[in-house]
């Protein structure tokens, strides 16, 4: 990659995350690399066990450390590797610098503690700051994510909050150590779509307004249209494709990104067209392939892809991808494309 | 396939998907019964407890048979004497062999605990599947009853029972159901009333299968697991049980020996010979533990979380 | 949060009535009762008789024996002649309660202790301490644990004394005894439960804030991880309660436990009822309180 580092806020280079479980070690992040710009939405795409979870959560080191570990790589923030970090030291990034809202807001707070008080937590390990400074800060921050009558509702529980208030509290935790990059973990799947569509343009806002880098994922193609700048397609524990969220649509380049595609319906989708799945199942991460990880489930699979994992190709100054027929050898896989696209 | 091998231009042909590839091998299916069996042997801690427990009932069984001597038997000529060849536990503060008393304390103490806890889980399973499974008004009025006795000390109920009916074996297996159930009825009406939610029953009644096949096939071999790790923890209370009852008193009468009655004895004779409670104190606490540990890995044999794994 | 205190309150005091209720009655049905005793003198058999009402039907004998009951009037003991057994009961109580709170505290403080430590060194050698503590505690009736520490602190090492009850020294050995076997379930269910909160995702929320791990500890995981030790305090309070009818007899305690012991081998029938009730109901009211308590922990309950 030939850009220039101080365009980016934080780098993720040739990182490779593993777990050690019963069934042996899983690698769940393979040499992964990409970066992020000052106010972007990158959205990271993929279906469930991609390793897009781990891949956020290693940024901060939240993987449980003992199962956890790094094969390799290394993850710039500003510049400088946050990998060989020891915990004390991820204290000062976690929060102050780089914010996290999990998926599930119905279990990611602390039951048993005011809401207030779990947010104000994050700037309290500061010292020097007064009670009431405490409390005007909480109270701001809840008043930007858009929670109406922040007094009354920093002293209740979160039992007592709906799902999309409990998300709106999770999101003023992420914000209120005035981080430079919010890591959103599928913020609004356990949503509803009226409370998802709120949700997302909060985090819109967020970028716009106060110049902070979203990292969203999601395994929603939805999600990623309405709100990201750019976008990183996941599987089997890789970057299969990247691409500005336009290119990402309008000229898909990898098999499994138009898989993607064609199994959510639009409203622009014939309803009497079929929705088509990916047959199959992601390959076991216990022993990946060694080839290109979604090379038995694609229509397209030659016997190159089982053998070797292709490099990137860059088509564009944005749009990369990870494909054997971007080859010269290949067969001439536009007109696939487009034939197949005209089929529906 | 290895990653020098050569990429050659052939291999450049769409051959599409490979789906067989990513059949992977499963583990070979066993039954549920077979993969908890399975996992209890593979359990040391859990195996050997049950060896010990097998032992130690068969001495409980035997011993009295064949020794020599009568539990009951007093000899005013060799009181509280020491372990010796005769005696192999030494005597008692009335001559009675030590090692015969026991072992017929075992088959007292076991018995019950064995019986009372059995009791407990039978009807406590009776009332509570009745009540889980048909819910409506049946369930309302057995777990309003439920909800009153369970408020209630069980002890003192025990004690009070025990004051009416007597003393004895049968007094203490009755005194200790009377409110006993009530645990594992709690417990298995919310068993099946969580699998009653389930789909396969669901689709069982769905497919209109009778009641009697949904409960025989799909309620009771799922709750059986349970049922026997709950009794099996259920035991060591009864014992504790019957020896609380007995050292207050109130427990089987003299000279009838039990483990509760010979801890009794054994403190009254600390001073003289710690040996009398010592003893039967390791044979109390080690078939306790056995039972206690025994009943850990039934829980984890019969864990469906766990199944499969080793 | 008040409708929850009235519910538990009224439930309470139905079982209450049930169970004096039922004490009633099986005091009528008991073979060789207080009433046919041989053993008594025609004078204390009279004194009864017009005590208890025998001679009028049972439906006033009850009312009468409830209005009795409201009064804290429990009869007189058959063995102590001339005491009620309400004022045993007062001059027994407060060693009972002395040895109870001392075990309560105890079992409570050192297990949530041991459970904590045996979480967070999970697999380690302390963990596995920890858990064979617990294993013995449950293992061992509270009397053998009572004649074990007696025969080794105090027979055969003479540290500590073994009966009675006078000073501070007196109180350690029947503490640990009536404590021990709560203590062992309290680090168990303690750590249980932390291990599961450690895996809650609302404690990965608290690390992503970048708060140190003390804090993560101390604030989200054992506070949370206590919640479920508050349910079952009821019937651990109840079985510290019924453990002190052995272990103050054993260590010649003058508490009610040693005063219940004895009115039963001795047959004081109006003692034992007394005293029944009396545990009963201090049973039946400290459940009761640990769920309200429960309650008011745990801010989940209170909408329920």
């Amino acid at each position: 990659m030939q850009e220039k580092m101080t365009d980016y806020i934080l780098e993720l280079k040739n990182v490779s995350f593993s777990f050690h479980t019963y069934g042996g070690v899983v690698k769940a992040v393979r040499d992964v690399s990409f970066s992020v710009r000052p106010g972007e939405i990158l959205g990271i795409v993929g279906e469930s066990g991609c390793g897009k979870s781990v891949t956020a959560q290693c940024i901060l080191k939240l993987n449980p450390p003992k199962a956890g570990f790094f094969e390799g790589g290394s993850i710039l923030y500003k510049g400088e590797d946050i990998v060989p970090k020891t915990n004390q030291e991820m204290r000062q990034i976690r929060g102050d610098e780089i914010g996290f809202v999990f998926q599930d807001p119905m279990t990611s707070l602390n039951p048993t503690m005011k809401v207030g008080k779990q947010i104000g937590e994050i700037i309290k390990k500061r010292k020097n700051i007064t009670k009431q400074e405490l409390r005007h800060q909480v109270i701001d921050v809840l008043e930007k994510v858009g929670i109406t009558d922040p007094q009354r509702r920093l002293n209740q529980y979160p039992h007592e909050l709906s799902g999309g208030m409990k998300q709106r509290v999770m999101i003023a935790m992420a914000l209120i150590g005035n981080p430079k990059v919010i890591i959103a973990d599928e913020p609004t799947t356990s949503l509803d779509v009226t409370i998802e569509s709120q949700i997302l343009k909060l985090f819109q806002k967020l970028s716009r307004e106060f110049h902070i880098s979203v990292i969203l994922i999601t395994h929603d193609l939805g999600v990623i249209a309405k709100l990201c700048d750019r976008v990183l397609v996941m599987y089997g524990g890789k970057i299969l494709e990247r691409a500005s969220a336009e290119e990402l649509f309008y000229k898909t380049a990898h098999p499994y990104t138009r898989g993607l595609l064609d199994s959510i319906a639009t409203l622009e989708t014939d309803k009497n067209a079929e929705l088509r799945p990916i047959d199959g199942t992601p390959p076991d991460l216990f022993s990946p392939p060694i080839g290109c990880p979604f090379a038995a489930r694609c229509e397209f699979g030659m016997n190159v892809c089982h053998k070797k994992m292709p490099d990137e190709v860059e088509l564009s100054q944005e749009h990369k991808v990870c494909c054997w027929l971007q080859d010269k050898r290949a067969p001439r896989v536009e007109e696939l494309f487009q034939k197949e696209w005209s089929n529906e | 396939m290895n990653n020098t091998e050569e990429i050659k231009d052939d291999d450049f042909q769409i051959i599409g998907k490979q789906l067989e590839q990513m059949e992977s091998i499963s583990r070979p299916a066993l039954s549920y019964w077979e993969d908890a069996w399975r996992r209890i042997k593979k359990n040391r801690i859990a195996f050997f407890s049950l060896v010990l427990l097998g032992i130690y009932v068969l001495l409980a069984v035997f011993v009295p048979i064949f020794s020599p001597y009568d539990y009951a038997e007093q000899n005013s000529a060799n009181l509280s004497a020491g372990i010796s060849v005769q005696n192999w536990f030494g005597t008692d503060s009335l001559g009675r062999d030590l090692f015969v008393r026991v072992w017929m304390g075992a088959r007292v103490s076991l018995t019950i605990g064995f019986f009372a806890a059995l009791l407990n889980a039978v009807i406590g399973t009776l009332i509570g599947g009745i009540s889980g499974y048909s819910g409506g008004k049946a369930d309302m009025i057995i777990m309003r009853l439920v909800e009153v006795l369970y408020g209630i000390p069980n002890l003192i109920v025990t004690i009070l029972v025990m004051l009416v009916i007597g003393r004895g074996v049968i007094s203490l297996v009755i005194a200790m159901t009377i409110v006993g159930w009530i645990g594992s009825c709690r417990f298995i009406r919310g068993e099946i009333l969580r699998l009653k939610e389930q789909d396969f029953v669901l689709a069982g009644k769905v497919l209109g299968v009778p009641a009697i096949v949904i409960i025989v096939k799909h309620l009771i071999p799922n709750v059986l697991g349970l049922i026997i790790t709950n009794l099996t923890s259920a035991i060591p209370g009864a014992i504790f049980g019957e020896a609380f009852l007995s050292f207050i008193g109130l427990g089987v009468a003299p000279p009838t020996a039990s483990w509760g009655i010979l801890a009794k004895e054994g403190i009254k004779m600390l001073r003289v010979a710690p040996t009398q409670l010592l003893i039967p104190a390791f044979f109390i606490c080690t078939t306790v533990l056995a039972l206690n540990l025994l009943g850990d890995g039934l829980r984890d044999a019969f864990d469906p979380k766990l199944r499969g794994e080793d | 949060m008040k409708k929850y205190i009235l519910k538990r309150i009224i439930m309470s005091v139905i079982t209450v009535l049930i169970l004096i209720t039922v004490v009633f009655f099986l005091v009528r049905l008991m073979p060789g009762g207080p009433f046919t005793n041989p053993k008594l003198t025609p004078e204390v058999k009279a004194v009864m008789e017009a005590y208890y009402g025998l001679d009028k039907p049972l439906p006033v004998q009850y009312v009468q024996y409830l209005k009795n009951l409201l009064h804290g009037d429990l009869g007189y003991s058959m063995s102590y002649s001339n005491q009620t057994v309400t004022s045993l009961i007062l001059k027994a109580f407060p060693y009972s309660a002395d040895v109870g709170i001392r075990a309560l505290v105890f079992a409570f403080s050192v297990g949530i202790v041991l459970g904590i430590i045996a979480a967070l060194n999970r697999g380690k050698k302390l963990d596995f301490l920890c858990i064979i503590i617990a294993i013995i505690g449950t293992s061992v009736p509270d009397f053998i644990m009572g004649g074990i520490l007696q025969y080794f602190f105090g027979i055969r090492w003479g540290l500590l004394p073994i009966a009675q009850y006078k000073g501070i020294e007196y109180t350690i050995l029947p503490m640990i005894s009536l404590g021990f076997a709560t203590l062992a379930s309290v680090s168990r269910i303690m750590r249980s439960s932390m291990l599961e909160v450690v895996n809650q995702d609302y404690i990965k929320t608290a690390r992503a804030k970048g708060i140190s791990e003390f804090q993560v500890i101390t604030r989200h995981e054992i506070r949370n991880a206590i919640m479920p030790l508050v349910t079952i305090m009821g019937p651990l309070v109840a079985s510290i309660l019924t453990g002190t009818f052995v272990i103050e007899s054993i260590f010649a305690i003058p508490g009610m436990g040693k005063y219940y012991v004895d009115s039963i081998s001795s047959l004081d029938y109006t003692m034992v009822l007394g005293m029944t009730v009396f545990y009963g109901v201090l049973l039946v009211i400290a459940t009761t309180i640990t769920d309200i308590v429960y309650g008011l922990v745990d801010p989940r309950i209170r909408v329920s």
